[in-house]
């Protein structure tokens, strides 16, 4: 169906998310952190992408930032995968140019929901 | 989505979060000797990632407890708050907290007990707060309204960040009944001046339909600041009852229970098996290898059709040539998988050697070198005990007090190495210190006290060192809770003899001593030698063979009691006849005509009588007790080129074989 990019440094998270979204029949590649999401994004052309907010080597935001740059990434949705629930931090991501994000946890039922909801 | 897909990634979750555990570890270790800022990110980014895991792979209490660290990290990370000693004290034991809680987990057992409570609480102090809400947080009384009007205007740029006010409405179409009003006024007068990337309109929408405020506010909630919007309610109905309220809330605990059984159940079946992370680059190692050998594979497949002349002779060598070397680096490579840096090992040590070395008022300077260094998975799970207990000793036995060591000319602060490295075939973990040493009259006495020996003159420095490894002794005069736990250094010996290897001490008093473990490569392989004994063959370990030597028959002579002696170098040694312990058949019994082959096990030497040494092999070591049963003085059995089946012999376990015999 759609292809997702899925960002996360963490290999359950990331696991779970690819192994939902595969299993919902789309087609996902993955990335251990913003700098080889970014190599990735680069090379392929995708959907969405779902990106952790804390990476090491580059974080989320930053990625989301660099991503906006690139012409093709322009109007793509980009949802931060996030623990925070506060405010401020979810405007930090709408700032850096994301579209949206899903609070963890967040379970395969929430996921899939989010990513319909944000493909149509 | 079925949970039991779930169920692996939890299982890799939990991997991963001792790992990040053992990294908060190392970083808050770090941060106390003065590390940089950098370390405080690090820590925050693996409590933060546990706390995201825990509550997405089933674990809620595991994630509001690590919430509360992650708050005061966070503080701490922002400026707000100083870290000193005291925080990264409760910082450390939050980790060991979880670590349990990781245990119990696997366990399926329930996750919080009194310690995770009393930190929580501890934790929420730090921060200035009292006892935490806990982690149902109030829901906010929604109201509620059969219809509504919702203004949305949204920002120009609003496109850019990726939502579709399209796809917003149809979000909303999917709560009631719309009937939608587009706004035109924003529309340029030219379409010149139309920017299309960019938002134009304005919609008002009436929703129709017993819907919550905050179900359409959720539907906006992405594109907050990026519009102007305005939801009013257009008829407003009364509040829902209390009691109906109240009922969903009261079967939410029994839902509770019933899935905490279930996740119990799969908890159970995952901490069952037990798994390698092994490198992509191993993998691909192997794949390589692999590949080559299906390419040497069908070269000698060409030699089956026709005769082989001579000019294909050489071509013929040389493939098999190249099958052995690509079958020894397949083994290698093989081996390589289970092979897992004892970095693992090493890294609980420097929190083992600041909380003793603290408790003993002791100071005490850890180097770790070697960390790269391999070692066989199942090698590595074991030597960690024997190494806690060599550890433990330096500091409590080895190194002295800072007032001590200045009244003998040295630093106040002690030395405490490990070191790993690959000697030849084997691996080599030093643990040595720079303190006091052995005190050689001081074993002497204890040994002689405990009816060990009978005096220690004549005995060389190293047979008096080896005393310490002697079952039921201890030169302490105090015995402290740190060492004194029942455990001796003999068990250490029996330890790392378990896993074929050996453990040895070097001391000069006044310098510090050096214990060196000498561990095999990989347990599933070992160098032997072959011994006939009869119609059957033996492997004889090579890590116990001493030698071997051809007897006259006067050499040995038989004691009281039916044993035999012969003499070796200073000693006499009973002598095992592997013939008549095992009973084969057609065997040598005249001890001129076979050989003794002088071997060691427990610090036990003795006599092992074959008919004669075949060669030296490397067996692969296939399991007895897997595939019949266990045998007394046999470690396991191997297959022979020729395909026949050879035990291996255990030489600990012949010796207390031959103990009993002579005993009965």
């Amino acid at each position: 169906m759609a292809k997702i990019l899925a960002v996360d440094d963490s290999a359950s998270m990331r696991g779970m998310v690819a192994f939902t979204l595969r299993g919902a029949g789309h087609d996902v590649s993955e990335a251990e952190n913003g700098q080889l999401a970014l190599d990735a994004a680069r090379g392929s052309s995708f959907d969405l992408v779902l990106a952790d907010v804390n990476m090491p080597v580059m974080d989320g935001l930053s990625m989301v930032r660099e991503l906006r740059t690139m012409p093709a990434y322009k109007g793509v949705p980009i949802l931060m995968l996030t623990t925070e629930s506060h405010t401020d931090k979810k405007m930090e991501g709408k700032a850096a140019g994301a579209t949206g994000w899903l609070v963890k946890p967040f379970d395969p039922e929430q996921l899939l929901a989010t990513v319909k909801r944000v493909l149509g | 989505m079925s949970k039991a897909g779930l169920a692996q990634f939890q299982q890799v979750f939990i991997e991963e979060s001792l790992e990040g555990l053992d990294t908060m570890e190392s970083s808050l270790l770090a941060l106390d000797n003065g590390g940089d800022a950098e370390l405080v990110h690090t820590i925050f980014r693996a409590a933060h990632s546990i706390k995201g895991g825990a509550a997405t792979f089933g674990f809620p209490e595991m994630s509001s407890f690590t919430h509360e660290a992650e708050s005061l990290l966070d503080e701490v990370r922002s400026g707000k708050r100083a870290i000193d000693g005291s925080i990264i004290e409760l910082l450390l034991r939050t980790v060991d907290c979880l670590r349990g809680m990781f245990a119990r987990a696997q366990a399926g057992e329930p996750l919080n007990d009194a310690v995770a409570e009393g930190l929580r609480n501890e934790l929420a102090v730090a921060m200035g707060r009292g006892v935490p809400a806990g982690d149902v947080q109030a829901r906010r009384a929604e109201d509620q309204a059969d219809a509504w009007i919702v203004r949305f205007r949204p920002h120009q740029g609003m496109l850019a960040g990726g939502n579709d006010p399209l796809r917003l409405i149809r979000e909303l179409a999917g709560l009631g009944e719309l009937d939608v009003t587009p706004e035109f006024d924003r529309l340029p007068a030219s379409l010149a001046a139309l920017e299309p990337t960019e938002c134009h309109l304005g919609w008002t929408i009436e929703l129709k339909g017993p819907v919550k405020r905050a179900d359409i506010v959720a539907v906006f909630d992405w594109v907050e600041g990026e519009c102007d919007l305005a939801i009013e309610a257009k008829h407003v109905v009364a509040p829902v009852a209390p009691a109906a309220a109240a009922a969903p809330a009261a079967a939410a605990p029994a839902a509770n229970v019933a899935d905490a059984g279930a996740a119990r159940a799969q908890r159970e079946a995952s901490a069952e098996s037990s798994s390698v992370r092994v490198s992509i680059d191993k993998i691909d190692g192997l794949i390589n290898l692999v590949g080559e050998l299906v390419i040497t594979q069908s070269m000698l497949d060409t030699f089956r059709e026709g005769d082989i002349d001579a000019s294909r002779l050489a071509m013929l060598e040389h493939g098999l040539a190249q099958l052995a070397r690509h079958t020894r680096e397949l083994q290698e490579s093989v081996m390589g998988i289970r092979m897992l840096p004892i970095a693992s090992v090493f890294n609980r040590f420097p929190r083992m050697v600041r909380d003793i070395s603290q408790k003993l008022g002791k100071q005490v300077k850890l180097e770790l070198i070697g960390e790269q260094t391999e070692l066989d998975k199942t090698v590595l799970e074991k030597i960690g005990d024997p190494m806690v207990h060599l550890v433990r000793n330096a500091i409590d036995h080895g190194l002295e007090t800072p007032d001590k060591r200045r009244a003998a000319g040295k630093q106040d602060t002690g030395t405490l190495t490990l070191q790993a490295s690959h000697r030849g075939g084997s691996i080599v973990v030093e643990v040595s210190d720079d303190g006091a040493g052995l005190n050689r009259d001081a074993i002497v006495a204890k040994a002689i006290q405990r009816g060990i020996i009978a005096s220690g003159e004549g005995m060389s420095d190293e047979a008096v060192a080896d005393l310490i490894f002697q079952p039921g002794f201890s030169t302490a005069s105090v015995t402290t809770d740190l060492s004194g736990r029942g455990v001796g250094m003999d068990v250490v010996r029996r330890n790392v003899a378990d896993l074929g290897g050996a453990v040895t001490i070097r001391s000069t008093q006044g310098k510090g001593s050096v214990f060196t473990i000498t561990l095999p490569l990989t347990l599933a392989i070992i160098d032997g030698l072959t011994a006939a004994v009869g119609d059957e063959r033996y492997i004889v370990p090579l890590v116990s063979i001493v030698e071997s030597v051809q007897l006259k028959g006067e050499a040995v002579r038989s004691v009281a009691g039916g044993g035999e002696l012969f003499r070796f170098r200073n000693d006499y040694l009973p002598v095992i006849r592997l013939h008549d312990m095992f009973g084969c058949e057609n065997a040598v019994h005249a001890i001129d005509e076979g050989l003794m082959v002088v071997v060691e096990g427990e610090g036990t030497r003795v006599g092992l009588f074959v008919d004669g040494l075949i060669g030296q092999q490397q067996a692969v070591v296939k399991s007895l007790e897997a595939n019949y049963r266990r045998v007394q003085g046999v470690s396991g059995a191997t297959i022979l080129a020729d395909g026949s089946v050879a035990l291996i012999v255990d030489i600990a376990g012949l010796v207390r074989m031959q103990g009993r015999r002579k005993a009965a």
